[in-house]
């Protein structure tokens, strides 16, 4: 599998690829789904804000919310999770901004 | 008597002592047991750094609360503690509700795990050493985000 940094094909997906399978020109490789969303992965139900450690990871340096397309949470996990950091921005355990 | 749930958070400077600590404690009690509410737990997480300065302040101590009461007692919690200059920053936050969901989505898919296992010939509780082994989750949490850092 190679990491999600270093894809093979301009807009490949992650996840197994078959060998001699080409990149249909540019949108929808069909049949290769989504890095799935952690928190449906891990089946972690309850986003909580006091939980700095996981809530860390959708912080990046600039302290900004890491948009979905690029974590990968669904869409129900990532209302849970801006809620939760927001909550965790108000009482200072995660930046509004860093510079 | 109303059956929500709060959580209340609160930071207070990083010199207060024990002391002052207890006080505020004494304080939020007080008006908890006015408007007919209880606490339910209280930890003190002690000091923390902060995220980002609040008053000059880079550290503070906190301390949560899980409060049993109504939306008047909590209100009125939010008002002193608005007032109150020796707390720094504070949330009040309603909790019963998502506790609610978390707990029928967990029992759902329990239940729904041994019925699928019961289905299949199986203990409805997963054994020990079945199935696949618990992955390294070290890299994996690695690389889910590369390319994050913009």
């Amino acid at each position: 599998m190679p990491p999600f940094g270093q894809r093979s094909g301009p807009r490949g997906k992650r996840g197994d690829k078959k060998p001699g399978d080409k990149e249909k020109g540019q949108r929808r490789p069909m049949f290769r789904r989504r890095k799935v969303c952690k928190f449906c992965a891990d089946k972690i139900d309850d986003i909580n804000y006091k939980d700095v450690k996981l809530l860390a990871p959708f912080v990046p340096e600039r302290g900004k919310i890491l948009p979905r397309r690029i974590s990968g949470t669904c869409a129900m996990h990532q209302r849970k999770l801006q809620v939760a950091i927001k909550r965790a921005r108000q009482i200072a355990l995660i930046p509004y901004v860093t510079d | 008597m109303s059956d929500r749930q709060y959580e209340l958070v609160y930071i207070l400077p990083p010199d207060t002592t024990e002391q002052q600590v207890a006080e505020l404690h004494t304080q939020v009690e007080q008006v908890v047991a006015r408007l007919n509410g209880q606490i339910e737990k209280t930890e003190n997480w002690g000091r923390r750094r902060l995220a980002y300065e609040i008053g000059h302040q880079k550290e503070g101590v906190y301390v949560l609360q899980v409060i049993n009461g109504s939306g008047e007692l909590m209100k009125e919690l939010d008002r002193r503690l608005k007032v109150m200059d020796q707390v720094i920053r504070h949330l009040v936050v309603r909790v019963d509700e998502e506790k609610k969901v978390v707990d029928r989505t967990r029992t759902k898919r329990q239940t729904e795990s041994e019925r699928r296992r019961v289905k299949r010939g199986l203990p409805p509780q997963r054994q020990p050493g079945e199935g696949r082994a618990a992955m390294d989750n070290d890299d994996m949490d690695d690389d889910r985000f590369d390319g994050a850092e913009v």
